[in-house]
Order: C-alpha cells, then sequence, then structure tokens
C-alpha cells in the first residue's frame, strides 16, 4: 500500500498544499486510457496540456500528495517562456519571476569574465528568468486543473508496467491499494530516477561526472543584483567552483562543489554547512550577514540519454529520457522542449493523422537535441569539475592566464541553453525554397518572434496547430491554395492562416497582419508577396517557399504529418 | 616536425633553451607543469592555427 507523506514540505518562502489522493472505489471501473502520464513534473505536466491543447485526453498519476521538495529548477529560458506562454501560465511566470542576463566569474577575486545575454527588441521574454519550481507547479497544476481533458491523480504511484499486445498495462498503487491501468500508451516523465525506466533495464549512453555539488537556497537579505556568479578556486574552497543566483522572495541558491573524497552525507551535515556558506558569504564581502537554510541537495554532473525515447508503447521525457548537467540550465529548459515536441506528434498519432512514424520523428529529433546538447554541456562541465589530471590543468592554466590574457575568457561561457534546431527532421519540406532564402528561421528552427505593437507579438498568434504564415497584399488568399487549407481541416488537421502585408484582413485567412513597416518580412527574409512559412504545431519550420502553389503546400503537409 | 623556413636560428633555439630552463626553474617544481601548460596555451594562441599546434602536440608526444 503506497503511502505517501502527508505533512506539508518544510519551506521558508512557499505554502505546500497537501493533495487528496485519488482513490479508486471512489470511480468507477476504469476503461482503456489513450494516454497515461506517469510524473507530474514539468515536462509531464507540459506534456498533459499540450496533449489536451490538440484534443487528447490523459491521465496524469503522481506518486506524491504535493509539489517538488525546494526549488529545484530556477533559471528558464526564452524559450521556455515562449513554451509555457503556449499552455497559459508565461503570464504567472514573468509576474513573480526575477529576469536577469549577466553572468559573472571570479578568480582570485578579479571578475575574469562578464556574459550578456542579448536581448532582440522583438522578443516577449527576456533571455533568463529565476522562479521557484514550486511556483511552476503550482501554475501548471492550475492550468491541468481547469483543463476536462485532464485527469490528474494524486497519490497514484506506478509499481509495474506491463506491455502488451498495442498497449501497456499500468499497475498503480494507491493509500487504499492497487489497481490497474489499462493504456494505448504511457508517457514516463518520472524523473531522472525513473522508476519506469529501471524496470525496463534501459541503458543510457553518455558520461557520470565524479564531481559532487551541494545545492544549498538560504534566505539571505544580499544587496547584489540579479546575475550569475561563478567563483573558481576560491580560498575557501581550493579547486572546486562556486555558483550562486538570486531567487524571488527573499532566496538565494548557493552551488559549491565538495572537496575530493567528500560524502555527500558529510557535506550536508549542518556544521558542514553553516561554515561554508559562512566562508562564501565572508569571500563576497558580507561576513556575519544572518542567514536560513531553506534546503539542500547534492548534485553530480550527468551527460547521459536514452538512445531512443519510444519503447513499445512506452515514451520516455523530461529527466527520465536523459539527464543533463544543470550548469547552462538544461534540465527544466530541455524537459519542455521535449514535452511540446511529444505533446503534438503523440497527438496526432492518437488521432490517426499520423502513424506511428511520426514518434520515431519525435524521438529522432529530441534525441538529437539531448546529444547536441550532451556535446556543449561536456564542455562546461569539464570545465566546472575538470574529470582528470590534464583537463584539470589545462583549466588551472586557463584561470591563471584569465587575470591578464583576455583571449581565454570565452572560455568561462557556460553556454545556455538554447533551443534545438531541427534541421534534418524527416519532417522539413524537400521540395520547398528552404535553400533560397537570406534571411528568417530556416528548416526545423523555432520560430524568430517579432513585436507587432505594445504586448503584441507574432508569436501570441501562433501554434495549437500548424500554421501557416502567408505573405501577401492580396485581398485574399488563391482559390487553390484555399482548397488544399479546406480538405487539410477537413481530416481533422487543425491549420491557421496568418495573413502578412495587406492593409485590409485578406479572404481565406484567419488573421491578417498588416506589418505596415515591413519589418516582419523583413525578419522572415520575404521580399516579395506569395511567399510563405509552414509552421508545425510546436512552432517549428517545416517549410517555406519564395512563391507557394497549391502543389508544394500539399507535399509539406504530407511530408509533415507521415503515414 | 621537420624543419621549416620559419624555425629559429640555432642561436634563438639556444636563447629559447636557457631561458626555459630558467623560468622552469624560477617556476619550482610544484609549478612547473602548471607553467608550461600556459606556456603551451599561450604558444597555441600565438601559433593562431589549431592544426600546427596540433601537429606540435604529435611531435611532442613521440619518444616520451
Amino acid at each position: 500500500m503506497h503511502q505517501p507523506a502527508t505533512e506539508a514540505r518544510p519551506s521558508i518562502y512557499y505554502d505546500y498544499r497537501v493533495f487528496e489522493p485519488w482513490l479508486p472505489s471512489r470511480h468507477p471501473a476504469q476503461t482503456r486510457q489513450r494516454v497515461v502520464i506517469a510524473g507530474s513534473g514539468p515536462a509531464g505536466m507540459v506534456t498533459a496540456l499540450e496533449l489536451a491543447r490538440h484534443g487528447v485526453p490523459s491521465v496524469v498519476v503522481t506518486s506524491e500528495l504535493q509539489f517538488s521538495q525546494g526549488s529545484r529548477a530556477i533559471v528558464f529560458t526564452r524559450r521556455s517562456l515562449e513554451i509555457l506562454q503556449q499552455v497559459g501560465v508565461a503570464a504567472r511566470m514573468s509576474a513573480g519571476g526575477l529576469p536577469w542576463r549577466c553572468g559573472n566569474s571570479y578568480y582570485r577575486g578579479q571578475r575574469v569574465f562578464r556574459m550578456e545575454a542579448p536581448h532582440d527588441p522583438d522578443d516577449r521574454f527576456g533571455p533568463l528568468l529565476n522562479v521557484q519550481q514550486q511556483y511552476l507547479e503550482e501554475y501548471l497544476h492550475d492550468a491541468c486543473a481547469a483543463e476536462p481533458l485532464i485527469d490528474f491523480r494524486w497519490g497514484n504511484k506506478v509499481t509495474q508496467v506491463t506491455q502488451r499486445d498495442g498497449h501497456a498495462e499500468v499497475v498503480i498503487d494507491t493509500p487504499e491499494g492497487e489497481y490497474t491501468l489499462q493504456t494505448d500508451w504511457l508517457v514516463a516523465a518520472d524523473g531522472g530516477r525513473s522508476g519506469i525506466r529501471s524496470a525496463m533495464e534501459l541503458q543510457m549512453e553518455g558520461a557520470s561526472y565524479e564531481g559532487f555539488f551541494v545545492i544549498a537556497d538560504i534566505e539571505v537579505d544580499l544587496p547584489l543584483p540579479t546575475e550569475r556568479l561563478a567563483f573558481f578556486d576560491p580560498e575557501w574552497n581550493p579547486g572546486n567552483t562556486v555558483l550562486m543566483h538570486r531567487e524571488p522572495h527573499g532566496i538565494w541558491r548557493v552551488d559549491y562543489q565538495l572537496p575530493e573524497g567528500e560524502t555527500p552525507e558529510q557535506a550536508l551535515a549542518p556544521e558542514s554547512l553553516q561554515a561554508r556558506i559562512d566562508a562564501q558569504l565572508a569571500m563576497i564581502g558580507h561576513a556575519g550577514v544572518p542567514w536560513r537554510m531553506d534546503w539542500c541537495s547534492v548534485y553530480s554532473a550527468r551527460t547521459l540519454t536514452l538512445p531512443d525515447y519510444v519503447h513499445g508503447s512506452v515514451i520516455f521525457t523530461g529527466d527520465a529520457a536523459h539527464l543533463l548537467p544543470i550548469f547552462g540550465v538544461r534540465g527544466a529548459n530541455t524537459g519542455f522542449q521535449d514535452a511540446q515536441s511529444l505533446g503534438w506528434q503523440l497527438a496526432y498519432v492518437v488521432k490517426g493523422l499520423a502513424g506511428r512514424r511520426l514518434l520515431a520523428n519525435h524521438s529522432a529529433e529530441r534525441v538529437g537535441a539531448a546529444r547536441e546538447i550532451i556535446a556543449e554541456a561536456g564542455k562546461s562541465v569539464r570545465f566546472m569539475t575538470p574529470p582528470s589530471r590534464g583537463f584539470r590543468l589545462l583549466r588551472d592554466a586557463v584561470l591563471s592566464l584569465s587575470l591578464r590574457h583576455g583571449f581565454v575568457r570565452p572560455l568561462y561561457h557556460w553556454r545556455t541553453s538554447r533551443p534545438h534546431e531541427y534541421s534534418s527532421s524527416a519532417l522539413n519540406s524537400a521540395g520547398d525554397d528552404n535553400a533560397l532564402f537570406t534571411a528568417g528561421p530556416a528548416h526545423g528552427a523555432p520560430p524568430q518572434n517579432v513585436r507587432l505593437g505594445p504586448d503584441d507579438y507574432l508569436l501570441d498568434h501562433l501554434g495549437g496547430g500548424f500554421d501557416l504564415l502567408y505573405f501577401t497584399d492580396a485581398p485574399a488568399m488563391p482559390e487553390s491554395l484555399q482548397t488544399v487549407i479546406a480538405a487539410t481541416r477537413a481530416r481533422g488537421v487543425a491549420l491557421r492562416v496568418v495573413a502578412v502585408g495587406a492593409r485590409q484582413p485578406v479572404a481565406g485567412a484567419d488573421l491578417t497582419l498588416a506589418d505596415a513597416d515591413g519589418h516582419l518580412r523583413e525578419r522572415y527574409g520575404v521580399r516579395a508577396s506569395g511567399a510563405a512559412y509552414l509552421l508545425r504545431p510546436d512552432q517549428h519550420v517545416c517549410a517555406r517557399w519564395l512563391t507557394l502553389d497549391a502543389v508544394r503546400l500539399q507535399a509539406a503537409l504530407k511530408s509533415a504529418l507521415p503515414a | 616536425m621537420s624543419t621549416t623556413d620559419t624555425s629559429l636560428s640555432i642561436a634563438g633555439l639556444e636563447t629559447a633553451y636557457d631561458a626555459l630552463a630558467e623560468a622552469l626553474d624560477r617556476a619550482g617544481p610544484e609549478k612547473s607543469e602548471l607553467f608550461l601548460v600556459k606556456l603551451a596555451l599561450l604558444s597555441a594562441n600565438a601559433l593562431a592555427d589549431a592544426s600546427t599546434f596540433q601537429a606540435l602536440l604529435d611531435a611532442a608526444q613521440q619518444d616520451l
């Protein structure tokens, strides 16, 4: 019998609510489900919300009765906010978050590197936003609760998964005992220690690094701006690295690497935490400032991914699919992209609008993204926690040189998470004009946002289905295109048409953007009427044309939804 | 590595030889390695050519 904790978790700043468990005796016998999602972290809930947007119901089962312990993921990227905007929680995130864009690296008391993340005036969201994960989970949960297609079950722990012929049988334990759910698809979003992944004995590829980090959240009043601080080889922790981030509600995150050979248990001993955090605060000029511990944990860097995310009827997503280092904010930020990608591709398969090949494509795209992240993050990890004598010597040489020589300073760059471009996606149209464009987002790229007016941006109008951006100054969409669009919709595929560049509403378009100053056309590399972009439901570009015709639109839609 | 038209003169090589030896002695046994790695990175940057640096790495690894 599963007995989740019913005491509210302790926290200085977050008031945990304990939810009622979902009990099978209070519900009718369970019919076969289309999708069951194991796990209610960011990846699980965004998957559920995306599925619902595409009209697909899901059951979310989560073993606990409350949101996750501690702040966990605290830094969210622009692309994450764009994805969260799609599921309706970006405004709440922005309202309570701390925006920032600068990172500083220190060695021997000298700031040896300062990075400023660029901010394009066409972007609605800033490059980075700090919010504690409990708030994110609360906002996502509120959105799930408001969505009739999502059946959210607290206190439901997956204990066994059996693959049957074309479906999965999931045994779920609750505070009153077990019940079984049959489901066409099981999404394993059960986190980095995924029990489903272990039970299926799936091997991950990649590397684990030895260095341990303490992650501690403290309540402290520091008169410092919201910027990332990294300290290399500080006197109180020789050879190691310390990171600091400001969080909302008077909380600071302090991450520090442990001396070699020290165990996590030793590191989490209260006197050890006290001495080290005091030393760190003293080093930054705030010796003796009062502080209180909110939450702490131990972490080690890993760059691991499953080589395939789809196994029979089970699909892995988020940390259950890959383990990525926190340096560069790649955990939750990658999870959102996984979930957004999975949400629409699974929905289209469930609805019979595409074949299983679409899920193979999802896996290929996201495994590709994870491998790209691993290659990039590996560089940061090797600098932060050198894995061998050679790497340590090189890192130490760079620290020493950086005091006087600018050429090594870019090596401090921590390579922030950025959205993967699905450049070689099977969904990209082969016969379009992608290569002929000289500007604008290319095949597989996420869209370029464009400011249309006060509090009005292009991405506010895109998503939830396929979007056709059609650039025209004509009064109406060409008849032949309208025929293809109508036939596509008749099949059940959501396809919105946004006309760009006409003063009057264009007949046959769902929305017309006048683009009076031509700025949108410029950012999309469009010089003449008749050009178009086709965006997938995750907003990534899958086709673009200098001159669109009905045959090529039909072909692009066919490529994007393989049978 | 064979000699090229940009190699040091014998006198220049002798000067580098002495200067490096004296710098290693000044760095001391504790810091010699760090000093040499810094020197290698500064040299790589001065060379401004990753493939030449790789060839030098390969050459230095021979006959250790």
